[in-house]
């Protein structure tokens, strides 16, 4: 068995919506150089909807892939949506990760949610409860 | 193009390695332990090569055992050492901080059972220095382990020295010479050393066979019973085959050494000088007191895991010390004793090349490195915050 699915390997080999949005409405990124994997997303967001997502992540070939995922299931998406998604959507769209490698999906979760906060915070009107 | 240049990984085995293992898996599979014909010519089999490896590596027959690997073997010097080191009450060991995981995590054990362990420094290309080694060691210090040459950044360490220093203070000296073996030219007399370790596979012969040399005099301690083969210091029947194999594999090498050295050396530093052409990128290790095979970068910015999967794709077999292949958090130990920060630790590439390694495929690698490189980088948020000034470039 490969080390990853082929659903990894095509989100790697060619990953959907990298680059940067210079004017974004959020901003979010997580982890560290240390650990091996940074991921920062940017939103662009229009009437509660996710317009555009962009991502740069430094890491292995399942933080890549798990970027490009998840900016792929919130794309379009409202934001009340795109605030729920998990890391378990992530690796399952992803046909799984090896468990080693599944806290690479809790980082693009994380990513997507440091972003959404910090839209929230240059927007406080959106904010509901 | 498919180039494998992960030659410290593994090699392929050599023709006449699978061509003198194959009667012994068809005709010869006698048990050496048996007495009728069948079983006794396996037995003349098994010791023709032990006699034709002591001769390789200037040793006695009678002083190869035969392990599992160079793992085994590394794990039986050390145990065998601090135990002869206990009866006499001396407790403590020296080594260094670069040693292969199959030293290091036994005298992470011996610690736990109360021997004291000290690991020296090495110098920022990767060098064990013997004056290091010599104020390391104490009254009680029962053994010194440093390896001939370093698996990932190919240091060649100055073994001789250190072993005579051993000698001098009256302490068993053990030498993992996986990479060595086959690759540099080695005489375990001259050498200074008491133990020296072995891996069929690295060059060229098969998998799952190793060897121990110890002078004779040094009383080894079993980890395997139940038999008295390798006179009684490694039980369970021998794995004629891949010993016999084992044998034809090291002299093909030895005899080739000089010949691969200097037709590989020109390759290695052809393929770091171009290698160094890409923006802070720098070498691993000593340029010069170098394995002929070994080249080792890290390129600042990047994740090892990813620009190996991409040289994959493009046809070329590496390997990385990013903490990712390694399944660990952790980037490589050796790459950080050497001092390098994890964020570029974790960019590491190893190419070790084989003996039929030519210039065009070198500068391919050259030429698809350099390519992947600003590829990763062009959407590396790492990367971003160098080019930007946000962070400061280390190499």
């Amino acid at each position: 068995m490969a080390l990853y699915s082929e659903k990894v390997m095509d989100h790697f080999r060619n990953p959907r919506n990298v680059g940067v949005i210079e004017d974004a409405d959020g901003v979010g990124e997580v982890g560290n150089a240390k650990c091996g994997d940074i991921m920062k997303i940017y939103l662009k967001i229009e009437n509660g909807i996710v317009e555009d997502v962009k991502f740069e992540t430094f890491g292995c070939a399942s933080a890549v892939a798990s970027s490009s995922m998840a900016t792929e299931l919130i794309k379009g998406k409202p934001v009340s949506e795109a605030l729920k998604l998990t890391n378990q959507a992530v690796a399952e769209a992803l046909d799984g990760l090896p468990a080693y490698k599944m806290h690479c999906s809790v980082l693009a979760e994380e990513a997507i949610r440091n972003a959404l906060e910090d839209y929230y915070k240059k927007h406080p009107e959106e904010k509901k409860d | 193009m498919f180039i494998y240049a992960d030659n410290a990984a593994t090699t392929k085995m050599s023709r006449a390695a699978i061509e003198a293992m194959t009667p012994y898996l068809t005709e010869v599979y006698g048990n050496p332990s048996s007495l009728y014909a069948l079983g006794q010519r396996a037995k003349d089999g098994l010791e023709d090569a032990r006699e034709r490896i002591a001769r390789l590596i200037g040793a006695e027959p009678r002083e190869i055992l035969f392990t599992s690997g160079g793992s085994e073997a590394d794990n039986q010097a050390i145990l065998s050492a601090t135990a002869i080191g206990a009866k006499t009450g001396r407790r403590h060991i020296v080594s260094d901080t670069i040693e292969h995981h199959a030293v290091l995590h036994t005298l992470k054990k011996l610690e736990r059972e109360g021997f004291e362990v000290t690991l020296v420094p090495v110098t920022p290309e990767g060098l064990v220095e013997p004056e290091a080694v010599e104020q390391a060691i104490r009254p009680d210090t029962c053994l010194v382990t440093v390896m001939t040459a370093n698996n990932e950044i190919g240091t060649i360490q100055p073994v001789e020295r250190i072993g005579e220093i051993c000698r001098a203070r009256g302490v068993l000296f053990h030498t993992d010479a996986v990479q060595a073996v086959g690759h540099l030219p080695l005489d375990v007399r001259k050498l200074n050393a008491d133990m020296l370790s072995a891996s069929a596979h690295k060059f060229h012969g098969p998998k799952g066979v190793g060897f121990l040399w110890a002078r004779r005099g040094v009383a080894l301690t079993s980890l395997i019973e139940g038999g008295a083969q390798e006179r009684g210091k490694r039980a369970g029947t021998e794995n004629v085959a891949g010993i016999v194999a084992t044998a034809a594999a090291l002299e093909e090498a030895v005899e080739g050494i000089d010949a691969v050295t200097k037709r590989l050396t020109p390759l290695r530093d052809r393929l770091i000088a171009g290698l160094s052409k890409i923006p802070h990128a720098a070498l691993n290790g000593d340029p010069v007191r170098r394995a002929p095979s070994n080249v080792n970068f890290c390129f600042e910015g990047i994740e090892g895991e990813a620009l190996l999967l991409l040289l994959d794709d493009r046809g070329i077999a590496a390997s990385s010390g990013s903490a990712c292949t390694s399944g660990s958090l952790d980037p490589s130990h050796v790459l950080l004793a050497i001092g390098r920060p994890h964020g570029v630790a974790h960019g590491s590439l190893r190419l070790s090349l084989g003996e039929d390694a030519t210039e065009e495929q070198v500068d391919y690698m050259i030429r698809t490195v350099g390519e992947v490189v600003a590829y990763l980088r062009g959407f590396s948020p790492v990367w971003r915050d160098l080019v930007e000034g946000k962070a400061e470039f280390v190499l």
